[in-house]
């Protein structure tokens, strides 16, 4: 079929945009003017390509053009800008186009995911250079108003242009490091479109998408750490899921409960496929014990019979190695399922010398479960109430309401 | 491109030294002064007096007021400086890094804005 020249360029945009901004950012060192460039390209395109026909050779058209929008712009803007720093510039994205040019791409993840970059403007920033959402949606996305993210978003990509920070991945002994900052930011964008209601927002359900897209770039372009491969694992875990989250009502549906024929059979196969790869390197870590505990609740579930003692190990794991909060409550609560909700809140006690779970819902309910098992009525109730003041999701907060009913005196 | 690291610390803390003690801290400062001068980063560096030496000035109504003290009275107070030239903020964060101000108090990478 004879494509139009609109399509060609949508088609080129979708596969090639984050190739071409992490060029030009590399090579320019100013992400915000590379993307401003390329969407001049675009704009061009758009007006060229109908009239003159389309190129052979649509993406390096446009970086040929974006390139020449690039270094107008540097020359306007830097009015001082001297002659050699120019010809710098243009030496620095010199690439044959038509012969393809390197994949910056993991390069400008390193850098939106910089260290001196605001943690919370590092996830905004990767959905901007890597898949060009724009603010306002974006904003959506985080619950932040439009221009709050807006700000966000030009304060950081000043911050990488006047500070100089490096598009480049990096040495072999800062590698784990920095990888984590990466990971922890596409794992950010996957919980914002995690925690919405199935299909109630369909900018959030894209963005849990789009993590999981650029989870399989990065595992792509370094497929030798296992923890991306244990990270893509993780969202695939949770996305197959995705469907058997509600009820035909709308109503929330926990895992335990879930029809597992609503689960995604070949986003699973994926996942433990990712999760077999990250543990042939034989180095373990956060995100693929997240992903083995995520197997084996699935695993469990599909065939009618969970394994909680082997669970309970991986919690133990997990914790030990994150001393994170919200390991330990989930650790509590599988701790119940083997020795018992006592057992469970003992564990739950030791936690809340941690004050930040006197804001965390999942505590609250957790423990609310717990005592309810442990026949705890009253207490249960306090504690379900403070859930449900906690929870912004309207169809848990309904959940949680019709389990705090059914408590009996 | 150059970038300046301000380096903060609780000055009660040197007072609180040993002569020994100080002399081992000027050493460090020498060495990584060296060390910088070696790796040709170095563009200059100074020490501060003590911030009860210093005087503050700003405009009030369009007139210039003196102030005995620092601008800002914080615990952690500006004790000196390293200015660098290096490629990026990755090459002068590492250099922060072994900066001996890091394990005493507080160190601020600023990239100058060259004009």
């Amino acid at each position: 079929m004879h494509q139009q020249p609109h399509e060609i360029l949508d088609g080129v945009v979708r596969s090639s945009r984050a190739k071409l901004v992490a060029f030009l950012a590399a090579g320019s060192g100013d992400l915000a003017a590379a993307e401003d460039a390329l969407s001049e390209a675009f704009a061009t395109a758009l007006v060229a390509w109908p009239k003159d026909g389309c190129p052979a050779n649509p993406e390096a058209w446009l970086l040929t053009v974006a390139r020449r929008k690039l270094i107008d712009a540097v020359r306007r803007q830097r009015e001082i800008a001297s002659s050699e720093e120019l010809e710098e510039l243009a030496t620095s994205m010199t690439a044959d186009p038509e012969h393809g040019f390197p994949d910056q791409r993991l390069a400008l993840l390193f850098a939106c995911a910089h260290p001196a970059i605001d943690p919370v403007a590092r996830a905004p920033l990767m959905l901007q250079a890597v898949l060009g959402l724009d603010a306002a949606q974006i904003a959506n996305a985080f619950l932040v108003s439009p221009a709050a993210m807006a700000q966000r978003l030009v304060r950081a990509k000043i911050k990488i242009r006047d500070t100089r920070i490096p598009f480049r991945v990096p040495d072999r002994d800062e590698l784990p490091e920095r990888l984590d900052t990466v990971l922890n930011a596409i794992y950010a964008c996957y919980a914002e479109g995690w925690s919405e209601a199935a299909g109630a927002d369909p900018v959030r359900m894209e963005l849990a998408a789009e993590a999981i897209f650029m989870g399989r770039l990065l595992a792509e372009l370094i497929p030798d750490e296992p923890e991306a491969w244990g990270l893509l694992a993780l969202m695939l875990f949770a996305e197959a899921r995705r469907p058997a989250r509600r009820n035909a009502a709308g109503e929330f549906v926990p895992l335990m409960q879930q029809n597992c024929t609503q689960w995604d059979g070949q986003m699973i196969a994926e996942a433990e496929a990712a999760l077999r790869r990250a543990s042939g390197a034989g180095v373990i870590g956060r995100f693929q014990l997240e992903a083995a505990i995520q197997s084996a609740h699935t695993d469990g579930l599909l065939r009618g019979r969970v394994e909680w003692s082997a669970i309970l190990r991986l919690y133990d794991a997990l914790v030990q190695l994150t001393r994170s909060p919200v390991a330990e409550i989930n650790r509590a609560m599988v701790l119940a399922e083997v020795d018992g909700p006592q057992a469970g809140l003992y564990a739950l006690d030791w936690v809340r010398t941690d004050k930040r779970v006197n804001e965390y819902q999942p505590y609250w309910a957790v423990r609310a479960n717990l005592l309810a098992r442990a026949g705890k009525s009253d207490e249960a109730r306090h504690a379900y109430g403070i859930a449900i003041g906690l929870e912004r999701e309207p169809a848990v907060r309904s959940y949680l309401q019709q389990l705090c009913e059914k408590l009996r005196d | 491109m150059q970038y300046l690291l301000t380096l903060y610390s609780d000055e009660s803390g040197w007072e609180r030294m040993t002569p020994e003690q100080q002399k081992q801290g000027v050493a460090a400062y020498q060495g990584y002064s060296e060390a910088l001068k070696s790796a040709g980063v170095y563009v200059g560096s100074n020490r501060l007096r003590p911030s009860s030496t210093a005087t503050t000035l700003r405009a009030t109504e369009g007139k210039t007021q003196v102030l005995d003290g620092p601008f800002v009275d914080s615990k952690e107070k500006l004790g000196g400086y390293y200015l660098i030239d290096v490629p990026d903020l990755d090459a002068a964060l590492s250099w922060a890094g072994r900066c001996p101000g890091v394990q005493h108090g507080t160190v601020e990478v600023r990239a100058i804005w060259s004009m």
